[in-house]
């Protein structure tokens, strides 16, 4: 497999952000989770509304499988410069995968405060791999995708994101 | 088991019993690992699963107030399960030797053990015992070491200076008696603080002061010439019944922090302490509740930093 078959991530970020655009509200908040789905946010936020608030959330602390794997990642500080409570919270991540991640994100939001709504905007879709009853309500792309491989958005160091397939 | 008893055989923490031998990548990553606890702190719900169903037991063989708290907060903000035991009071004073306190406390399914002990080694004699499923946090033995308070301090340091490479750092006081201060050497010298100082009379300093590479001052104000940070031991009250020192008067005189002598560190300097303090002995009230002073912060980040080491701990495999 190579990239090529991978569509280019500024387009799907654009198109992500034309899907998300009807729903913008003053009440309204972008969180990214860490590392992928922040560089996301960041790239979305110009073009859904530069005014609102947006923050970024890690969720080492509440991850499944802590007891496997451990804490070896590095933890990156959660940051939430808003109110929780009563928001309408867009939820940002790069790949929707077996769903335990947005599980995570979603117990650890909640430990901040009761939010109005969240919903989940993803560049990738990975069809037919969900573990858990979890659904994107905007996706860039839906892709069904090997089980031996991954997919990861990486940052170059212009600041250009791209994506990528890894055989694992 | 390596050479390190601390690490297991893929070199990661098993046991946290000192810093010393301990790589600056491991201390870098608890560093980090902590600003992230820092963060759940001001959540409202001062919470996170990790330990959820772990059994911490906190074994204090000698009082500690503020230590034993910090740990037991850390362990609750994790969800742990945390059980407390003063065991002068039990059953050491029933004759049960250490190890069988600890085997006992194993079979009712712990997971880790917070130590506090009087006799240096403490710690690791029993993580030396323990099933490899269990972790021995180190909260201070003897003389020897307490890598938590040494973490905690090097946290508060890169809060308020940013790096470590371009320090100048002094510790003053009973260096001797300090474990404190031998844990504060050995993470300050991994970390990379290139000048390290000393500042104490001569009977209250051990012999092997260069090995460890510190320079060595008597004289308070030409020790605190020029530093970035002081950290002010505790002069503890038990040592001025020995011919050590004349008085606790005698003792502010020369080496008691004032206004007036921290004036010859940097205009920016911070002041440190480990608590608990000894007002008007080691420190003078103005400065520990001066601008400079970050002994509080120290305190509050002690609970990240005590986080991030449990869970570190409990995340690795014996």
């Amino acid at each position: 497999m190579n990239n090529l078959s991978l569509p280019d991530a500024d387009t799907l970020i654009r198109q992500l952000a034309d899907r998300m655009l009807p729903d913008i509200t003053d009440n309204s908040v972008l969180v990214g989770m860490h590392t992928g789905g922040v560089w996301a946010a960041e790239k979305l936020h110009p073009l859904l509304n530069p005014d609102m608030p947006h923050g970024s959330l890690d969720i080492s602390f509440y991850r499944d499988d802590f007891e496997k794997i451990g804490l070896h990642t590095q933890v990156k500080p959660t940051r939430l410069p808003f109110e929780v409570e009563g928001r309408d919270i867009l939820l940002v991540d790069d790949v929707l995968f077996t769903g335990r991640s947005v599980r995570a994100a979603m117990n650890a939001l909640f430990d901040y405060g009761r939010p109005q709504r969240i919903r989940l905007a993803v560049l990738i879709d990975r069809t037919g791999d969900r573990q858990l009853p979890i659904a994107a309500d905007y996706a860039g792309l839906a892709l069904k995708v090997p089980g031996t491989q991954h997919i990861h958005l990486i940052r170059q160091e212009d600041g250009q994101l791209m994506l990528k397939r890894v055989d694992l | 088991m390596g050479a390190n008893p601390q690490l297991n055989a893929q070199g990661e923490l098993q046991h946290l019993l000192t810093i010393e031998g301990l790589p600056r990548s491991l201390l870098i990553h608890i560093l980090d690992t902590a600003e992230g606890f820092v963060a759940v702190n001001q959540q409202e719900v001062r919470k996170v699963p990790l330990l959820r169903g772990k059994a911490i037991f906190n074994l204090f063989f000698e009082p500690s107030t503020r230590t034993r708290t910090t740990f037991e907060i850390a362990a609750k903000r994790l969800s742990a399960d945390v059980i407390n035991l003063n065991i002068s009071a039990s059953s050491q004073s029933k004759g049960e030797t250490l190890l069988d306190t600890v085997d006992n406390l194993a079979a009712m399914q712990a997971d880790m053990f917070v130590v506090r002990h009087a006799q240096s080694g403490a710690a690791h004699m029993i993580a030396r015992h323990v099933a490899p499923h269990i972790h021995v946090v180190n909260a201070g033995d003897g003389r020897h070491a307490h890598p938590t308070q040494g973490l905690l301090d090097m946290f508060t340091i890169r809060k308020y200076k940013g790096e470590f490479h371009n320090l100048r750092v002094a510790i003053v006081g009973d260096v001797l008696h300090s474990r404190v201060a031998r844990s504060q050497i050995h993470a300050l010298t991994t970390l990379g603080v290139p000048e390290v100082r000393v500042i104490a009379p001569k009977t209250l300093l051990p012999g092997d002061m260069r090995q460890m590479g510190v320079q060595v001052y008597h004289d308070l104000a030409a020790g605190l010439h020029d530093v970035d940070v002081v950290i002010i031991l505790r002069l503890q009250n038990e040592r001025m019944r020995g011919a050590r020192l004349p008085s606790s008067q005698e003792y502010f005189k020369y080496y008691g922090l004032t206004a007036e002598k921290l004036a010859h560190a940097k205009a920016d300097a911070i002041v440190m302490h480990p608590g608990p303090m000894n007002r008007g002995v080691e420190i003078d009230s103005a400065v520990a509740d001066g601008k400079q002073s970050v002994i509080l912060p120290q305190v509050t980040f002690g609970i990240a930093v005590r986080m991030a080491v449990m869970s570190i701990l409990a995340g690795n495999q014996g």
